[in-house]
């Protein structure tokens, strides 16, 4: 269980996180969606030990972040937006030493390096350096690590970014895998269909403040079942419908060329702020 | 360790690479000729190559983890970790330490096939090895959490690292120099370590201040580097 209670993070005079609070639930897949520089992972960070908090408060089943640090940090692994494998070193290698950092005994690190290389598909590949393998390879292999020490929470900063569609819907797969084994899974993402596929919960984030925080059937049902996008004095624009008789009326009263499509998260982050998630 | 491992033929041949040739420029180009304090030039340059390249190896550490900080990110991989900034800092301290040992061990190899015996087995010599090489260790750990890039960090190394080389009695008695010269000489920790190096390598008894000296400044440098790692959070 992840508790946050009014966290704030400043850079000198920016508010990179403002009053931020939400609870997610054990085994629950939480994402946390918003544009880039919205906070996401300055959240993750802060939860994590990376960066300190300005204030408020955060406990991982039940350690405080920052009071109970080193027991809040065996709650959790975590998988990073960049790749932070030590590229000189084996598959095994990686794996072993994250096991030494969380103290496991020899027998167990072998246990659950067959284990997890095995789970995200890379066996064969265990005596591999590293900086031979492909982008999504290493994805794979850093969710592997991160499962190493048997977490109970996950944390993933845009797990599939850069990915090709492929290889993310196949992370998707291991991720949807590690969620029915138990595992609490905090997601940030810019991709849409990610947070719509994977998340339980959505918090939209936008300029450091949580704006909104539901289930994706909640936000859709919310804004409507239909949208139409459409040209206006030279701007794209979207309009939202409860139902599609309601849109065929819109259509047949519009002058000019349109596109009619099912609302998605994107629609409900825009009429709530305004703006778009990929900006 | 592992990477030591992998990286230990390559290491032992780039360590060999300054001794061979300040032993071969300024051994053969001295010669004889020149004695310090009843030791041939040799005798006098291997100590002192021996200080500057415990040194120079166990600074080297703050490339590494420069380079595990802003390329590779792996540092978050030990910041997330459930280990106390103690244990980050010693096993950083110690890796750089095991770089200068085996850099020491390549320097007194070649000494011996250049002909130079010392007193190298003496216990004193390799504690003030190792003190200096805590020293330096200790301060690249800090120094390499402190700068922003990989540039700044080559800054460092021209503006403190290369001048100590140079200045802290490797090449040359400190006595030799100017009265104000010497005294700025004599606050570096590398003075203190190169003298009790050479002090034990000739088979005398060094003293105890400079190892107090050596001891105590790596005492400093360390809780430096753990105040570091911590500010590093941000």
């Amino acid at each position: 269980m992840i508790r946050v209670e009014g966290l704030k993070k400043t850079y000198r005079h920016v508010h990179a996180l403002d009053e931020v609070s939400f609870c997610v639930k054990p085994g629950e897949l939480f994402a946390y969606l918003g544009p880039n520089g919205a906070g996401k992972t300055t959240t993750i960070r802060i939860l994590t030990g990376l960066t300190r908090l300005s204030g408020g408060n955060a406990w991982l089943n039940g350690f405080h972040i920052e009071r109970d640090s080193l027991r809040a940090k065996r709650q959790f692994g975590l998988v990073m937006q960049s790749i932070n494998l030590d590229q000189e070193l084996t598959l095994l290698e990686n794996m072993d030493i994250h096991g030494r950092l969380y103290g496991m005994k020899k027998a167990l690190r072998r246990i659950r390096i067959r284990e997890l290389l095995g789970y995200v598909d890379l066996m064969s590949r265990k005596d591999t350096i590293v900086k031979r393998l492909s982008g999504g390879m290493k994805r794979r292999l850093m969710v592997a690590r991160a499962l190493m020490h048997s977490p109970k929470i996950l944390f993933l900063d845009e797990p599939t970014v850069g990915l090709d569609p492929g290889i993310r819907r196949r992370i998707w797969g291991l991720i949807k895998q590690i969620q029915h084994s138990g595992t609490t899974i905090f997601l940030t993402t810019h991709y849409i269909e990610e947070a719509e596929f994977l998340a339980d919960r959505v918090a939209f984030i936008d300029k450091g403040k949580i704006a909104a925080l539901d289930t994706p059937a909640a936000f859709m049902a919310r804004t409507g079942k239909w949208a139409i996008d459409l040209m206006q004095d030279g701007q794209m624009k979207s309009v939202y419908f409860k139902d599609r008789k309601e849109a065929d009326t819109f259509v047949a009263n519009h002058r000019g060329s349109y596109t009619l499509r099912r609302v998605n998260l994107e629609d409900a982050f825009l009429s709530l702020t305004g703006k778009k998630v990929k900006n | 360790m592992l990477l030591l491992k992998r990286r230990i033929k390559r290491l032992i041949l780039s360590m060999s690479v300054s001794p061979l040739l300040y032993l071969i420029a300024f051994g053969y180009a001295m010669g004889k000729s020149v004695r310090f304090g009843g030791h041939t030039y040799l005798e006098f340059l291997i100590p002192g190559l021996v200080a500057m390249s415990s040194m120079t190896q166990s600074f080297a550490i703050a490339t590494d983890i420069n380079v595990a900080r802003f390329y590779w990110h792996i540092f978050e991989e030990f910041q997330a970790a459930p280990i106390g900034n103690v244990a980050y800092v010693a096993g950083e301290v110690l890796a750089g330490m095991s770089r200068a040992l085996i850099s020491v061990t390549v320097i007194l190899t070649l000494g011996m096939l250049f002909g130079v015996r010392l007193h190298c087995l003496n216990p004193l010599f390799w504690l003030a090895v190792a003190l200096n090489s805590f020293v330096f260790a200790s301060l690249a750990v800090a120094l390499a959490m402190l700068v922003k890039s990989h540039a700044d960090q080559s800054l460092l190394t021209s503006f403190v690292i290369t001048p100590m080389a140079f200045l802290g009695g490797t090449f040359f008695p400190v006595d030799r120099l100017p009265h104000w010269a010497g005294q700025i000489i004599w606050i570096l920790p590398l003075t203190h370590a190169s003298k009790a190096i050479r002090q034990a390598a000739f088979g005398n008894l060094p003293g105890l201040s400079p190892y107090l000296f050596v001891g105590l400044t790596g005492i400093i440098f360390f809780t430096m580097a753990l105040k570091c790692v911590d500010q590093a959070r941000d």
